[in-house]
């Protein structure tokens, strides 16, 4: 009856579409997503909101992929112990990837849920796209 | 009333089944079936070993070859001419030896075992997602009606590069990703694949194959150093023929070095120059960046600085796989594209796999017949001839030597 949903109650809701945020090359290789706000999600969410959180997302890739002096030391490191320290510690992306899973969770229960949208983490995805599902919400009555 | 009498009959006949039921298992059509890893159902035509964590292309022959050829020459070293070189010149010499050694195999191995970053396929909402997009782009097209090359332009840093859609991944690839044909997959940063490692170069593990390529020039170059200052000091006591005749492992060595260290250092030095430019192999064959295409022709994925783009290449951070080898495949998880949706705009698969098979084998000979037209490459290639022709020659060679030894 009430018109926000928990992230448990979306599992049980009917998938109504999916949406597809796409790459950005215009920077080069680097992982960023486009943050032009699309047409599905208008009757949804804010606009401003949704590229607060593509935007937040592109920063966390950036930092990931940074090229820096922590980034060479890493690599150094890695090449004189015969890439066997990876063993043993995990690589900075892996580190920021994790940070990232965390921050798409937290989007998902505190924003997204309950305007019955679901964010799916890109690495899942192959860090192609930004998958977003819409589910059906029939308490605010769709289209 | 009717609900009340059914009940009963239903619950007897629940009875019956679990009597003549003898397992004590109470949902066994559910845990029939065994959650599979995602390795298993890939898509792509690699090998998978040890549950997933080794990834490798198809044909591996090669590989096996070029780790014989390490393996028999650096063994021969060690066990024929380190005791000899270690007693009259310096321990140091097996010890720097095998430290260059287990360095090369280790590049060698993880080079040829990792992900080469392999984009998995869309799953089929991405794919339906993008042919709306390419249909609405285009307009409604008649039956029989060819539709035009599926490509988007995309500006970065000021160099218009093309995007082309990959019919078998169905993707748009990124920039610098490209098909391999032998391993069926889209590779970002695709180098070249490499029979000798048994595996793609890509975005994952370039550094490993060139710090294998240059520690294996490192390697040639100090067996054969050594295994002639061996055969020298040896005949300065007793003469050129018996020293070859107390050691003819040197020979072998010696002949198998000279005769590698051309191709390994001359690939060493292009790949020095790949590294330099911010170049893959693929771009530098087909002349992508090449000034002789247009006056404002340049790469625009270079730093601008030979070093921050060796750093880039070698020190910059390596990302994980995109793939997820060893995970469990979720029930409720849409499986990728597979080649058998093809739609009637692409070329059927069967016409693909028939090219993927003559890819295959001008891939092989290609290289072996016509001469690339690029300096570098060019020089390769002729090493590359040379190399097997006199390969055959020294093997024959060893072979008449031993026989007139016995």
């Amino acid at each position: 009856m009430a018109e926000t949903h928990s992230l448990q109650d979306l599992r049980q809701a009917a998938v109504a579409s999916k949406v597809f945020v796409q790459r950005d090359y215009t920077s080069g290789t680097i992982c960023k997503f486009q943050t032009k706000f699309p047409a599905e999600l208008e009757s949804r969410i804010d606009k401003v909101q949704f590229e607060e959180t593509i935007q937040t997302l592109n920063n966390l890739y950036a930092e990931a992929e940074k090229l820096g002096g922590r980034s060479y030391l890493e690599g150094c490191l890695a090449c004189l112990t015969a890439y066997t320290i990876f063993l043993c510690m995990e690589t900075h992306y892996e580190k920021v990837l994790k940070k990232i899973a965390k921050f798409i969770q937290e989007q998902n229960e505190k924003i997204y849920a309950p305007l019955g949208l679901l964010l799916t983490d890109p690495i899942e995805r192959g860090l192609r796209v930004v998958e977003i599902t819409i589910f059906e919400d029939r308490s605010i009555g769709s289209r | 009333m009717h609900l009340g009498v059914e009940e009963p009959i239903r619950e007897c006949q629940y009875n019956q089944i679990c009597t003549h039921n003898s397992s004590p298992m109470d949902t066994p059509h559910i845990k029939k079936k065994k959650n599979k890893r995602k390795w298993q159902v890939f898509p792509g035509r690699n090998r998978f070993y040890c549950n997933g964590r080794i990834m490798m292309a198809k044909q591996t022959g090669v590989f096996y070859l070029t780790m014989v050829l390490i393996l028999v020459t650096s063994g021969l070293f060690f066990a024929f001419d380190c005791p000899f070189l270690a007693s009259n010149l310096t321990p140091a010499i097996p010890a720097i030896g095998g430290v260059l050694f287990v360095f090369v195999m280790g590049m060698l191995l993880r080079a040829s075992f990792s992900d080469p970053g392999v984009l998995p396929r869309a799953t089929p909402e991405e794919a339906a997602d993008i042919e709306r997009q390419i249909d609405a782009n285009n307009g409604p097209s008649g039956p029989g009606y060819r539709p035009p090359p599926r490509t988007r332009e995309v500006l970065i840093n000021g160099q218009t590069v093309k995007l082309k859609y990959c019919f078998t991944c169905k993707i748009f690839r990124p920039p610098r990703a490209s098909h391999c044909s032998l391993c069926d997959n889209c590779v970002d940063r695709f180098d070249h694949h490499c029979p000798w490692v048994g595996n793609c170069v890509g975005r994952r593990n370039y550094r490993f194959f060139y710090l294998f390529i240059l520690s294996l020039s490192f390697l040639t170059i100090f067996i054969f150093a050594f295994v002639i200052t061996h055969v020298i000091l040896r005949s300065n006591r007793t003469g050129f023929l018996s020293a070859l005749k107390d050691s003819p492992a040197s020979v072998l060595e010696v002949v198998v070095c000279f005769f590698s260290v051309w191709s390994i250092v001359g690939l060493s030095g292009f790949h020095t120059y790949l590294i330099s430019s911010n170049q893959t192999t693929n771009e530098d064959i087909k002349g992508s960046w090449s000034s002789k295409r247009g006056k404002g022709n340049y790469n625009p994925y270079s730093y601008g600085n030979f070093i921050t783009n060796c750093c880039a290449a070698l020190c910059g951070p390596l990302p994980p796989s995109l793939i997820d080898r060893r995970g469990f495949i979720q029930p409720d998880t849409p499986q990728p594209a597979t080649q058998t949706n093809g739609t009637s705009a692409c070329p059927p698969n069967q016409v693909q796999s028939h090219m993927v098979v003559c890819l295959h084998l001008t891939n092989q000979t290609r290289l072996f017949l016509s001469p690339p037209p690029q300096k570098f490459l060019f020089c390769y290639w002729l090493s590359l001839k040379i190399q097997f022709v006199f390969i055959c020659i020294a093997l024959l060679q060893c072979r008449l030597f031993q026989s007139s030894l016995t």
